[in-house]
């Protein structure tokens, strides 16, 4: 194919860039060396330095001179662009043009791969560092075509395949010319995708987190390898390091995605440019702080068609809100002095980039901001600012020639220049036939008005008040119009055909449906009132700004708007349960400041606290949730049986709405566990619920270290089906094998580490070493007796304690084992029958465990549960004739211990961080409401407050709502309802779409 | 403590192995429970009460105070609470023993249109799941089949038998249809977004549905020859021998499937699952359809919802006027059954009155399954099936059975995680 492709390129340009060696037989050798002069025009050299009727000197592909006082060579063609604009063209720098469609892998074998298919390379084929664009690149002629008309004149494509996808190639849209002629760097920039290539099944990452984990241990190895540590050839890890000098380009496509790369690049001295998703604008602060550029799309979210209201209730604030807001997101960069660069990338056609940059500039965006987006911004990210973006001495000839300012609607781009070749867009000398005309025919008047885009006009016809349905055509200089007779029944009609020679009359003749032929003359009405029009369009144009939404935090339903403070509250009167020796004290008062639990006693000064009358109501530590998956976009890593390297921490989702869920339930904290899809899960994220701050924000400062393991029908892939049945383990004997391989391999690795000697730094045997050294504690799904004895067993014969079981559902069968051992237990209040593993289940096992001795808390493991667990603490009050006080530590203090954090939550002791409910009624009671969930000593939860953000939603819904149906009306494009899931996270959950 | 050891005591002379419990045996003994606040299921009260049964049949209500003879056993129950036993509606108890073990799975026939397939012949009156809902109090349910459009036939049951056909109160009481959906979701496998959007085929699959019916009119009409199975068990809801039960949520949904129902000339018409019912209340209170509303302890259908939506839906139903009853179908459905006072008491918790909310469990709901002649209150005539809680049972806290009563049967209370319970707590004393 490039063969065929470099012949081709041969015929089409051998007159303007033919090289010296190349033969010629299809006639004599031409030698052309002269200039092309532009005069006259409005010339952008820059988006800051422009000049009125200047010149623009070019040759051989290249601006000789540009400016006001260019002397025009004798042997220069000039051409005259009084009343024009150039424009240096736009540089795309995110794009897979060009670039053959890659393949999706075929296997006939059903069961997972776990393997690499590429010999040779890294062991996981998603890192394709050893890419390059240009071995995979295919000129593309039709979108080419799409993106000079756009306004494009130089694109960097590259592969959008694979984690790391390897380098891109810098490629001109010259209309004529080779790749010979447009190839302008062979490898520019090093690309980063966050989903698996298609080109292979192996199943390792399944998940975001293990894409991350991935991607830092590729970097470890990188240089392991370039330090000549491994003896075999990786040609992957070596492209790799040969691309480390690179632009480091990666998608993010969302605000998370980009402080989550963002960390791992600041790790290894990287700072990527990120491809963003357009919201940046919601967590700007954060954004800004990464210190990175960014290449921004421009695709708007259309409005919902909101017409049938049944189905229009299912759109969410957020969803109404983006629509609103995203078309500020430019602007909101721009105010925060952020390097950005558009791009056409996900964009549907690139005809749209134009239409929403002008929605953008409406919603504020400075024009110079908006065209150095376009031109100088993208060429100093891929690093070629002195050829390319511009108009200066030496750069390359590409440019706009157009109307005028090339943000206006009205605006026609011309031509395309690219190195030197036009592209023409629209013939320069078409008439602007638009406007509104008169013409008499056979003795009646008639009104003919002339809209639409210069090329593609429209016509409406009237005589007499009545509209004729009529069709205008003009191209080449002559114009077609046909209308029916004024009798419309009769579905005859009227030609008119003229050649344009001025655009102020419309002469040529008219043929009526007889066949009778006549002059016809249409003239332009007066001029001023299409000046009025204009005017009054101008007016429009500022009532149309559409009112902006203020982004709440999170931006969604029941976000606030502005981030809740820390408050001085003293609690008048509570039923206080405090968890510590003082037992339940009635009518207390507790003060809260500064976030701690600052005093405990009767009639406490109030000093300048707000005073709550808790008379009644009953105040407690936060509930602390052992075991949840909410608040993440990914729980399971299910690649390897082992994925001690991923951590949830990494992939926090801090706009989940269980969060603000869970408030209104009492939880304050939770920890945030991997699942069970592996014996050796992932790390976790232990976190308190403040809603509308950052993931960063949630996790707790010095936060103990955890990592899940899990046992049992999970991690032997028990009801995955028939097709998983090739990892180990498959048995509950291959899980203990599992555990002790990986014990002693990080045994082994620590050893190495700690002499000092030169070792190769794996992430995950780094993390297992943790849990030897005793400075990570494991959480473990359990079940069945037997395998709870073991892993006890394991951890002995390596000289730690296993520190929590979580489930451990047959704990009641082995109490006096885990007493022994000195392991907790976080069990569930009552679940059994889902699974053949917990037949014996029983919900006596929380009261058993604890009268046995062990540390025992009652976990969720399930966003909806997680909301009531004061009423799962109270089942233990049914079946165990638990106290109600030891019941109640079951879901706050115990939790606490097991997590290692009842130094500072779990109890109302002065000193403590303020994380306290008050409730309604007795926390026990099927009857109770958390009234207010207050986390160092802030309110997250207020029942009166959410009362009002219901209101308040309400409100900015139906406004919004309005102006969908208004855009509808306008004749905008809408798109069909959708109403967005949040899947549930379970222990199981993979996700789908990775 | 002292009262496990004193059930531990009871339990280790009756104790028979892993087996399940033995039912108990026909009422032979009159009973009086005497003084205990009785909870009639129907709104009201009495405190300080007297109620006696017979030959499995309510024979007095009344107060302590009255001079009445007491006939046959009396127990003392001051301080306790009576109750008439739950009814757990749209329940699969039985059919299903472990979700992930396909071979104790019976719930779900193939194939669309199923009206004649009858849940009651695969019910397991064995099944460790069911007998575990007794100490909670549920003490009936409606064994109801899942999956395809029209899943097949309900039967209501008592839970504590021999056998299916021991088990029955009423047999073939209803047919369930599945009302097509408004949404389809993503096919996430052919890379289309997992959001929902407009089911384009609903139309199309209302329709199949009044063809169906249609096509069952006319063969009815006919000399009914061939024999059509599914057609004859259809029938049920025409001649008035069935309710239909339209498992549907949204409010377009409901509002076409009772059009449809009053279209088809259907009898007896529920609604089940009903998250958006309290939108058309007046449609629901103009064609007397009930209401047996979705799990109460679920999460709202969508973000912006009020986060506690699925707590006080009862209570908006109840107050606009429509005749409600709680069912708990969904995740883990079996087993968290017996979670259902507690579904109950939380509608306390959001507006209704805790008679109210008991009605929701016992009264409403035998009146909705049309078995209220016999069962759902503690009124002279009915079944004696109820129980003695030592507080108030719709709180977990207090939720403590000391007694149960089916049909004036005196019936177990262990189940196979009591025994666990005790053999393991006997261990560790015996350490």
């Amino acid at each position: 194919m490039r063969k065929i492709l470099s012949f081709l390129g041969l015929l089409l340009c051998s007159y303007s860039f033919a090289q010296e060696y190349i033969p010629k037989n299809d006639g004599v050798k031409t030698n052309t060396s002269n200039y092309t002069a532009f005069t006259n025009a409005k010339i952008y050299i820059t988006p800051t330095q422009i000049v009125d009727n200047g010149t623009l000197l070019i040759k051989d592909g290249k601006v000789v001179a540009s400016g006001n006082n260019v002397s025009v060579p004798k042997n220069a063609v000039t051409v005259d662009l009084s009343g024009k604009t150039i424009y240096p063209s736009f540089i795309e720098t995110y794009s897979d043009f060009g670039m053959k469609p890659v393949e999706n892998a075929s296997s006939n074998r059903r069961s997972p791969q776990y393997d690499a298919s590429r010999d040779g390379f890294y062991w996981n084929d998603h890192i394709r560092p050893d890419q390059n664009a240009l071995d995979f690149f295919d000129f593309d002629i039709k979108k080419a075509e799409k993106l000079r008309k756009a306004g494009f004149g130089v694109v960097n494509s590259h592969i959008d395949d694979g984690i790391i996808q390897g380098t891109g190639v810098l490629i001109t849209l010259a209309p004529e010319g080779s790749d010979a002629t447009r190839l302008l760097d062979e490898k520019l920039g090093q690309f980063y995708g966050t989903s698996k290539s298609k080109t292979s099944r192996q199943m390792y990452p399944t998940s975001l987190m293990g894409t991350m984990a991935l991607l830092r241990q590729v970097n470890l190895d990188a240089d392991w390898y370039a330090k000549g540590n491994i003896k075999e050839k990786d040609r992957a890890l070596e492209a790799f390091n040969a691309n480390r000098n690179e632009i480091q380009i990666l998608n993010a496509s969302s605000k998370e995605n980009v402080l989550r790369f963002d960390k791992i690049g600041d790790q290894f001295n990287t700072q990527y440019v990120f491809v963003s998703g357009g919201d940046e604008y919601e967590w700007i602060k954060d954004i800004k702080a990464t210190n990175a550029q960014f290449i921004v799309p421009v695709n708007f979210p259309d409005a919902y068609d909101m017409e049938d209201p049944l189905m229009a209730s299912s759109v969410s604030l957020a969803d109404l809100k983006a629509w609103n807001q995203a078309p500020s997101n430019p602007k909101v960069l721009a105010d925060n002095n952020i390097t950005f660069a558009f791009t056409t990338h996900d964009l549907k056609e690139e005809k749209d980039l134009l239409a929403n940059l002008q929605k953008t500039i409406e919603y504020g965006l400075d024009k110079t901001k908006a065209l150095e987006a376009l031109t100088t911004i993208p060429a100093q990210i891929i690093g070629k600012s002195t050829q390319l973006g511009h108009l200066k001495t030496g750069a390359y000839a590409n440019f706009l020639i157009t109307s005028g300012d090339i943000f206006d609607k009205e605006t026609t781009i011309y031509q395309n220049w690219v190195t030197g070749v036009k592209d023409e867009i629209t013939p320069m000398d078409t008439k602007d036939l638009r406007g509104d005309y008169t013409f008499k025919l056979n003795n009646t008047d008639y009104e003919l008005s002339i809209s639409g885009d210069i090329e593609k006009l429209k016509s409406k016809v009237k005589t007499e008040d009545k509209e004729l349905g009529s069709k205008i055509n003009f191209s080449n200089e002559w114009l077609t119009l046909t209308f029916s007779t004024i009798d419309t029944t009769k579905q005859e009609f009227v030609r008119v055909i003229s050649k344009i020679s001025d655009s102020e009359n419309i002469k040529g003749k008219a043929i009526l449906p007889n066949g009778t032929e006549f002059a016809f003359n249409a003239t332009k009405k007066a001029s001023e009132k299409t000046e009025e029009k204009k005017s009054d369009k101008d007016e429009d144009k500022e009532s149309e700004m559409p009112k902006l939404f203020p982004v709440t935090y999170p931006n969604m339903a029941y976000g606030f708007t502005s981030l809740p403070q820390q408050e001085t509250i003293l609690f008048k009167n509570a039923t206080v349960w405090t968890n510590e020796a003082e037992g339940i004290l009635e009518q207390t008062d507790v003060l809260i400041k500064n976030g701690k639990i600052s005093k405990i006693g009767k009639n406490l000064s109030a000093g300048n606290a707000t005073i709550v009358d808790a008379t009644g109501k009953h105040l407690t530590s936060g509930i602390i949730d052992e075991h949840s998956h909410i608040a993440t976009s990914s729980v399971n890593e299910a690649g390897h049986n082992s994925t001690a390297e991923v951590s949830i921490e990494d992939v926090l989702d801090a706009e989940d709405i269980n969060i603000y869920r869970n408030l209104s339930g009492g939880v304050t904290s939770i920890q945030v566990l991997h699942g069970s899809a592996n014996p050796i899960g992932g790390r976790s994220a232990i976190i308190k619920l403040k809603w509308g701050e950052t993931p960063e924000n949630l996790i707790y400062t010095n936060t103990p270290k955890f990592i899940k393991f899990a046992l049992g029908e999970n991690v032997k892939q028990s009801n995955w089906g028939d097709d998983s049945r090739n990892r180990f383990p498959q048995t509950r004997m291959g899980v203990e094998q599992v555990f002790i391989d990986y014990f002693q391999r990080a045994k082994e690795y620590d050893a190495l580490k700690k002499s000092g000697k030169p070792y190769r730094k794996d992430i995950e045997l780094e993390t297992i070493a943790e849990i030897l050294n005793k400075e990570r504690f494991i959480s473990c799904h359990s079940y069945v007796q037997s395998e709870i004895n073991m892993l006890m067993k394991v951890a002995e014969q390596f000289n730690f304690n296993i520190n929590t079981f979580t489930h451990i559902l047959e704990g009641y069968k082995v109490a006096d084992k885990m007493v022994e051992h000195g392991v907790g237990g976080s069990t569930f209040s009552d679940w059994w029958a889902y699974k053949y593993e917990v037949n014996d289940a029983i919900p006596f096992n929380a009261p058993i465990m604890h009268n046995a001795g062990v540390t025992v808390a009652i976990n969720s493991d399930d966003a909806e549960m997680s909301r009531r667990l004061n009423q799962e603490a109270a089942k233990s009050v049914k079946y165990g004739d638990i106290s109600e006080e030891d019941a109640w530590k079951f879901v706050t203090l115990n939790p606490a211990k097991l997590l290692h954090i009842d130094d500072r939550v779990g109890s109302i002791k002065v000193g403590k961080d303020a994380d306290v409910v008050l409730w309604s009624d007795h926390p026990l009671s099927i009857y109770a409401k958390a009234e207010k969930t207050i986390i160092d000593g802030t309110v997250y939860f207020d029942i009166e407050r959410d009362a009002q953000l219901r209101e308040a939603m309400e409100k900015e819904k139906n406004e919004l709502t309005t102006m969908m149906l208004q855009a509808k009306h306008k004749g905008l494009k809408t798109k069909s309802i959708e109403k967005k899931e949040k899947e549930l996270l379970h222990c199981d959950s993979v996700e789908h779409q990775f | 403590m002292k009262k496990l050891n004193i059930l531990i005591l009871t339990l280790l002379v009756s104790l028979s192995g892993l087996a399940q419990q033995t039912p108990a045996p026909k009422q032979t003994n009159a009973y009086s429970i005497e003084g205990a606040t009785l909870h009639m299921g129907n709104g009201n009260v009495i405190k300080n009460s007297l109620i006696m049964f017979d030959n499995g049949k309510i024979t007095f209500v009344g107060s302590a105070m009255m001079k009445i003879a007491r006939q046959g056993k009396v127990i003392d129950a001051k301080g306790k609470h009576v109750y008439p036993g739950f009814i757990a509606p749209n329940s699969t108890l039985g059919l299903v023993e472990v979700d992930a073990v396909r071979a104790s799975d019976d719930e779900d026939e193939i194939g669309a249109m199923n009206p004649h397939v009858r849940s009651i012949i695969a019910y397991n009156t064995e099944s460790k799941v069911v007998e575990s809902m007794r100490p909670n109090g549920v003490l009936m349910a409606q064994i109801t089949p899942r999956g395809g459009r029209i899943s097949g036939t309900s039967s209501i049951v008592q839970l504590d038998a021999w056998n299916w056909e021991d088990a029955i109160i009423k047999e073939d009481d209803g047919i369930h249809l599945n009302w097509p959906r408004a949404y389809s979701r993503g096919r996430w496998w052919l890379g289309e977004p997992m959001v929902l959007t407009e089911n384009k085929n609903y139309s199309k699959e209302v329709d199949e549905l009044k063809n169906y019916f249609a096509e069952n009119k006319a063969y009815q009409a006919g000399n009914t020859s061939p024999k059509d199975i599914p057609f004859d068990a259809l029938q049920g809801l025409i001649n008035g021998n069935k309710t239909l039960y339209v498992h549907v949520d949204n409010e377009k949904g409901i509002t076409d499937a009772i059009n449809f129902a009053k279209a088809q000339n259907i009898k007896k018409t529920v609604i089940v699952g009903g998250y958006e019912a309290n939108n058309v209340t007046d449609l629901l209170k103009e064609n007397n359809v009930p209401v047996l509303l979705q799990r109460v302890h679920s999460l709202p259908n969508s973000g912006d919802d009020d986060y506690d939506l699925p707590y006080k839906l009862a209570t908006q139903l109840v107050e606009a006027g429509v005749l409600v009853g709680l069912e708990n179908a969904g995740d883990m459905e079996r087993m968290n059954t017996r979670n259902l006072p507690f579904l109950a008491g939380t509608t306390v918790a959001y507006g209704l009155t805790k008679e109210q909310a008991l009605s929701l469990i016992t009264y409403n709901t035998a009146k909705i399954l049309g078995i209220d002649d016999t069962v759902g209150s503690l009124e002279v005539g009915k079944d004696a099936t109820l129980f003695i809680s030592e507080g108030d049972a719709l709180d977990m806290r207090t939720n403590k059975l000391t007694k149960a009563f089916i049909q004036g049967r005196d019936i177990s209370l262990e189940t196979h995680q009591t025994e666990l319970a005790k053999r393991y707590s006997e261990k560790y004393k015996n350490q």
